[in-house]
């Protein structure tokens, strides 16, 4: 059950498209800040095949200028 | 159904990300967060103010079972509206410990050894009878915190002060805010912010006096860079001996040399009438003008006095002092430029712009804390910027229950409940109420805290009980205070969560059921009190400091002034310690209201709060359609005329360097519990001392040096950081005081403000060398 968090920096002036890509992509969960070019993104996958599909898909958005991971499991042996 | 492990680490994942935020981008905010309950399983959400200083946050805490498992701002809450700083958002994993003190010790031969608690309170009750009956009432003591709760202190004081008769009580506020207490009350015979926090709402000009808020108040500072970023015609001012997160995020940052804030205020005031911005009217109809006394000394010596008298005086004779503070002379002494001093004066001057000043342990920590508290309500009255929205000189606390246990119950060696003991009517009220001879209440304070950590050294006091503080930590001057703790013939209880330097040195310690493990209520800074529930089991024997100290009352013969049961005594001791503050001018709110609300603001007349004290428009207790501080007898706030005077320790060929103190985001205090808290640990895992990088050049040191810091009283060895977090000026190192593995107060001074005997963590003289 691979989950993690990060702090997404759009492109410059591109927070919202960067904020509705994260939201129409699976297993992604987007919180925009209100006064920062700013987006926490929290990822929620059920296993490391899905996470691999899903860590193509956020490096291909062109709204996104990097991601910075502050928190990550990926202990599979929890199936709660 | 419980949360389940998916849940918890992905809520651990969220608060991970919104703390790596708050760190990253000060005054970042993310409310529009969704209420996350629903996607976290049956947790249940209990609402509890923050523990973590004394901005008064509301939290809403998840818990599973017995367990508190998760945490999100309180959007009901007006002083966070949903967020939270990365020490709230961790708050619940400090009750999780590995080593929290779950059984009661006693010391034995020699060693601790777990008791059963009913043991080891026949044993404090014992010995207190015991230390009255061969040494005196005077003998014992009890030291508390602003992290007391209000019945925590209530009880503290009625025990001792009522019961026992003795004034031996203070707690570590004396430390972070007595300053501020005497600057109200000498300016405005009253206690405590007139403004609150909506101030920031509307204020166009915010002003921080040595004030680091962007890690020491994260949330209030987020709120202030919220505004600017929506209103646009925000400025932040940023006033300080040292650039730090604050100074990064501000519009204007202005250093000076430590101490001088004195002349630089007073260099304001100057400009202010010389431009002719004085709010005459104001002036003429809500202002008097005093002097007191000059040279009062630093109170470094033991059974140090000081009582100022004050003098009236004129506008002419204030203009007349002011001459010794034009802004080209206070440059030389401040290093402020003259530039500067007047660019700050037009600003509280301009009559289109709405001024809020902020301030903490920078103007209280302060040997002269008194005066320079009372120097910027000077330039606050003379524009008559004060007492409506946005317009706020406000002193921020930094512990949760500072304003709320310490300075409202008055756990403090001059206080009662309500007014002092040296007053007749304070005491005859307090007897009344608390059901005691009204002889019994000494009309004399004892022992303020530095002076009763020396009459424990000396001998004059040989018993003492500290609960919820770390005064091993925290004392100036250390090893002084350490060595007299450790005599023989002394007898030192400690209620705590987890093992300390305090802890170390005690013959009982007491397991303490720490924060949402009872029920409570803490002060915040704007007046507001905040109640909250028991939420989780204490853990092993653990037990509320209000009823250890309930416990050791009975056991000593007071069950009459200490009847409560244990399922209702938070309730009562809530009703009988309101009774103390009836009326318009501190009426508290009702214990049902405060248990449904999020916090409520006294003065709490007819159902309504008061956001603005003074002032007849928000202010029952205000008389006429205008100001009115009624604290005074001729109902006017006084302009006192205070002048600059140097440090009790300053810079010279040997000791050549300023030692200033602190705190940093990730921890509270002394770290005992914030250490605990294996993100924060690890985010900001040990104390550094911060050298100018030319400084650092000159000594020949780079990041990660040891470096050998010495003052007259004692010296430590710590890694050296240059262009970190903060940066000191050159002359100056900066050394937080979170780490117990580095007591920078072995270093410090026990120099004090005579007038609130606060002593001054922020200025000693020391000598940096390289290890």
């Amino acid at each position: 059950m691979p989950i993690f968090s990060y702090l997404a920096t759009p492109n410059d002036g591109q927070k919202n498209d960067l904020l509705r890509d994260l939201n129409n992509l699976e297993y992604c969960e987007a919180m925009p800040a209100e006064n920062e070019e700013l987006i926490i993104l929290v990822t929620e996958t059920t296993d490391p095949d899905e996470e691999k599909v899903l860590q193509k898909q956020l490096k291909e958005l062109v709204s996104l200028q990097h991601l910075s991971m502050t928190y990550g499991h990926a202990d599979q042996a929890d199936h709660n | 159904m419980d949360l389940t492990r998916r849940d918890f680490i992905k809520t651990a994942a969220i608060n991970s990300a919104l703390a790596a935020a708050t760190v990253l981008f000060p005054g970042v905010t993310f409310a529009a967060w969704k209420e996350s309950g629903a996607s976290f399983g049956s947790i249940q959400w209990k609402k509890t103010p923050c523990r973590f200083c004394g901005t008064g946050c509301g939290l809403l805490v998840g818990v599973s079972g017995d367990r508190a498992v998760a945490v999100k701002g309180d959007p009901n809450c007006s002083v966070n509206k949903g967020l939270c700083c990365v020490k709230g958002y961790h708050s619940v994993q400090a009750l999780y410990g590995k080593d929290r003190l779950t059984k009661a010790k006693v010391k034995k031969n020699g060693k601790m050894v777990e008791v059963p608690i009913s043991e080891a309170l026949d044993l404090i009750a014992q010995k207190m009878k015991e230390t009255i009956k061969k040494h005196g009432k005077d003998s014992v003591s009890i030291y508390g915190s602003g992290q007391w709760t209000i019945p925590d202190g209530y009880v503290a004081s009625k025990l001792f002060k009522g019961c026992i008769g003795t004034n031996n009580v203070e707690a570590n506020a004396r430390l972070c805010m007595a300053s501020a207490v005497v600057g109200f009350m000498t300016t405005f015979g009253l206690d405590e912010p007139m403004g609150c926090y909506e101030d920031i709402d509307h204020a166009d000009v915010f002003i921080t006096w040595g004030n680091n808020m962007a890690e020491m108040h994260p949330v209030l500072f987020s709120r202030m860079v919220a505004n600017r970023k929506r209103r646009k015609n925000v400025q932040i001012i940023d006033f300080a001996t040292r650039s730090t997160r604050s100074s990064l995020a501000s519009d204007k940052s202005i250093l000076f040399k430590p101490q001088t804030d004195l002349a630089v205020a007073n260099a304001i005031c100057y400009e202010i009438i010389r431009n002719n911005w004085v709010n005459w009217d104001f002036v003429k109809n809500h202002v008097s003008f005093h002097k007191g006394k000059t040279n009062i000394g630093y109170g470094t010596e033991d059974h140090f006095k000081f009582k100022d008298k004050l003098e009236k005086v004129d506008w002419n004779a204030y203009k007349e002092f002011l001459k010794d503070y034009t802004p080209e002379k206070v440059e030389k002494i401040s290093g402020v430029s003259a530039a500067d001093i007047k660019y700050l004066a037009s600003l509280y001057g301009d009559p289109t712009k709405k001024v809020t000043s902020f301030w903490c342990m920078g103007m209280n920590q302060h040997t002269r804390g008194t005066w320079i508290n009372n120097l910027v309500y000077n330039i606050h009255l003379l524009v008559g910027k004060i007492s409506s929205p946005g317009n706020s000189p406000f002193s921020l606390t930094g512990q949760p229950s500072a304003c709320g246990t310490v300075r409202e119950v008055g756990t403090l060696t001059h206080k009662l409940p309500k007014g002092v003991v040296a007053n007749k009517a304070h005491r005859e009220l307090a007897a009344k109420i608390w059901d005691v001879p009204v002889s019994n209440i000494d009309p004399k304070p004892t022992y303020h805290t530095v002076e009763m950590f020396r009459a424990l050294d000396r001998g004059d006091i040989r018993f003492m009980w500290i609960q919820v503080t770390n005064p091993m930590v925290t004392m100036p001057k250390l090893k002084r205070y350490r060595d007299g703790m450790k005599k023989d013939d002394r007898f030192i209880v400690v209620s705590d969560v987890y093992p300390t330097p305090t802890t170390d040195v005690a013959d009982v310690i007491l397991p303490a059921a720490m924060w949402i493990e009872r029920e409570g209520f803490f002060g915040n800074s704007e007046r507001r009190t905040q109640h909250w529930e028991q939420i989780l089991p204490p853990q092993g024997d653990a037990m509320c400091d209000t009823w250890q100290i309930i416990e050791v009352a009975r056991r000593m013969g007071y069950e009459k002034q200490f009847p409560w049961s244990r399922e209702t005594y938070i309730e009562d001791i809530w009703n009988e310690y309101t009774r103390f503050h009836e009326g318009a001018k501190h009426g508290m709110a009702p214990y049902k209201i405060l248990k449904q609300r999020s916090g409520v603001q006294w003065p709490f007349v007819d159902g309504k709060e008061t956001k603005w004290r003074f002032n007849a428009k928000y202010d029952p207790a205000a008389k006429g359609k205008g100001f009115d501080f009624y604290g005074k007898p001729d109902h006017r706030a006084r302009i006192l005329l205070r002048p600059y005077e140097p440090a009790a320790e300053s810079p010279d060929s040997e000791y050549n360097f300023w030692l200033n103190t602190g705190r940093v985001l990730e921890h509270w205090h002394t770290g005992s519990m914030t250490r605990r808290v294996p993100i924060l640990n690890s985010a900001m895992p040990s104390a550094f001392v911060e050298i100018h990088p030319d400084d650092a050049a000159a000594l020949g040191v780079v990041n990660g040096n040891q470096v050998k810091i010495s003052s007259r009283r004692g010296s430590i060895v710590m890694d050296a950081v240059i262009n970190g977090r903060g940066n000191p000026p050159r002359g100056m190192v900066f050394v937080p005081f979170f780490d117990e593995k580095y007591l920078i107060n072995e270093v410090t001074l026990d120099a004090f403000c005579p007038m609130s005997k606060q002593p001054d963590y922020k200025k000693c003289a020391v000598k940096v060398e390289r290890v």
